[in-house]
């Protein structure tokens, strides 16, 4: 990989601007949120010319707390139920020998793809007649439904390269088809399924769409109180919830980091002692 | 083992769209049959046109400029350093985590006509634009929330290149540009349809980014069945968009694979 010269110095330093110049853009436009979320006017003018921490105090609003609530409940549950369904699945999508699984794959992908408005339609014509709209149950359903291939499509991979072997062997020195799975097979998944069941979390947290169609008086989630404080009032006690997000989740990522780096020096240390 | 996800997957996904999409050929009131009257209505008015067309308009040109956004991005994961490709990695998955909303609305402070980009403009001398509510502003938005879906797939192909093929290419004499041109990009061309492929497929679906910082008078395909639904229940005419929705991204990803499959083709010929 490294072997390569470097065609020319020019090439290189224009790649590297071009690079930083996209990761600003990317990261930049998030942080313009946090100065709003200390705007002392009810505008998302920026830079803001007056200051206050009223908009956190806003937060312990019943309104605030009862959608943060339901969206945590709601995503909490959707992550159980995709990482386990999305488990079997995996195993299916990569153990089956039956050409169907093909379609099955397909089917699990599709709702990623198919335009989520249809999708929301659909689900609210169905959920009207199962009286499911407005209720928990309708949410869970319909977001593990979009959840499932983030759970799907790390774990069948890495089922994929797994090497069947093992559980062969496990099986041979006697260990049951569940001590197999729980001693073997589990920990070769657990990171995959770890991330899918994360991202899952987050894609229900974070859906919109679908909960729109969902939500009722009486069951509001974050994203949907998010939406209507940014249409239909302007109200920078959207930009508090956003920057709370942000910290949490820039939180999350240099802790897992850190874990990472942790792990790959423990990989290491025996290694290097022979 | 696939029975418990099957049946979720047709109770909450098939058998919705299904009626759903069923709904296209039934009327306000669903028993009677309305036929073709949808598609009719739906393709007969001109506004519906022009609104299918700046869909498609809308979401050609996230697919183009993502891709060439997100080329030197994927390119540079590869050659990186380990460290260097986790903080890549990093920047990405940090904006994807913020979420479509509260992403976009980053856009709308961003974008606005008393905005930082404003005032930017303003202080080197060029005229204030107003952004928001146009469509210049949603391929800003969606492009933002799309790059990572560019860039995964991409790099997974570009790091599957052998780049000894370009050394080689170059040690035969061609300058860096025309070894890159006739033997890197046509290797990564895989990549880059696949991607660009996903970017328009996701972006012709989305409703979030063009509802905030678009208008309704530039209104996309998504908004005007959200319009339909929401203002008069019209499940007929939103399922008949729904449906030429569809099948013309159905025919995108159709044609883009006999174009795969033609150069790969060609290429096993040469």
């Amino acid at each position: 990989m490294d072997e390569e010269k470097p065609t020319s110095l020019f090439a290189r330093r224009l790649l590297v601007v071009t690079v930083t110049l996209t990761a600003l853009w990317l990261i930049l436009p998030l942080l313009v949120i946090v100065p709003i979320s200390f705007s002392g006017e009810n505008s998302f003018a920026f830079p803001p010319r007056t200051w206050t921490l009223q908009r956190y105090v806003d937060l312990a609003q019943p309104m605030w707390i009862g959608a943060l609530i339901n969206s945590l409940v709601i995503a909490s549950l959707v992550a159980v139920g995709a990482s386990f369904l999305g488990t079997l699945t995996s195993f299916a999508i990569t153990r089956s020998t039956s050409r169907l699984i093909v379609i099955v794959r397909a089917l699990v992908l599709a709702p990623q793809v198919v335009p989520i408005i249809i999708v929301g339609l659909g689900i609210y014509l169905v959920f009207l007649r199962l009286d499911l709209n407005g209720s928990y149950v309708g949410f869970v359903l319909a977001h593990t439904v979009l959840a499932l291939p983030f759970v799907v499509i790390p774990v069948a991979a890495t089922l994929q390269t797994f090497d069947r072997d093992l559980e062969r062997a496990s099986a041979s020195l006697g260990a049951g088809p569940i001590a197999t799975f729980i001693q073997v097979t589990f920990p070769i998944i657990r990171p995959a399924l770890l991330s899918g069941t994360f991202l899952a979390f987050l894609s229900s947290f974070d859906e919109l769409v679908l909960a729109l169609f969902l939500q009722s008086p009486s069951l509001v989630t974050l994203p949907v109180l998010l939406y209507r404080r940014m249409t239909d009032t302007i109200d920078p006690t959207v930009a508090a919830v956003a920057t709370i997000q942000l910290l949490f989740v820039t939180t999350c990522m240099i802790i897992a980091l850190f874990l990472q780096r942790r792990k790959d020096s423990n990989d290491q240390a025996p290694a290097a002692e022979t | 083992m696939v029975v418990p996800v099957l049946i979720l997957l047709g109770v909450v996904f098939v058998y919705p769209t299904s009626i759903f999409l069923l709904r296209a050929f039934t009327h306000f009131n669903p028993p009677q049959v309305a036929g073709l009257d949808n598609l009719v209505w739906f393709l007969g008015d001109e506004t519906n046109r022009i609104i299918l067309v700046r869909t498609f308009t809308v979401a050609s040109m996230c697919a183009v400029l993502t891709a060439i956004v997100a080329f030197p991005y994927a390119y540079c994961m590869t050659v990186i350093g380990p460290r260097g490709r986790t903080i890549m990695l990093g920047v990405l998955l940090l904006s994807m985590f913020l979420g479509i909303l509260l992403r976009n609305f980053a856009w709308v402070i961003l974008l606005q006509y008393q905005g930082p980009l404003n005032d930017i403009l303003d202080a080197i001398g060029l005229d204030r634009i107003r952004f928001l509510g146009t469509a210049p502003a949603v391929v800003m938005g969606m492009m933002h929330i799309l790059f990572p879906f560019m860039v995964l797939p991409l790099y997974s192909v570009l790091n599957g290149i052998d780049r000894r093929l370009v050394l080689a290419a170059q040690s035969m004499g061609a300058t860096p540009m025309r070894a890159f041109r006739q033997v890197y990009l046509p290797l990564a061309m895989p990549g880059i349809i696949a991607g660009a492929l996903l970017v328009f497929v996701l972006a012709l679906g989305f409703f979030i980014t063009p509802a905030l910082l678009g208008s309704p008078r530039q209104a996309l395909m998504s908004q005007l069945m959200f319009l339909q639904f929401d203002l008069q229940a019209a499940f007929g005419r939103a399922g008949a968009m729904a449906i030429v929705l569809l099948i013309i991204a159905m025919v995108f990803v159709i044609l883009s694979n006999i174009v795969q499959r033609r150069s790969r083709a060609y290429g096993d010929a040469s």
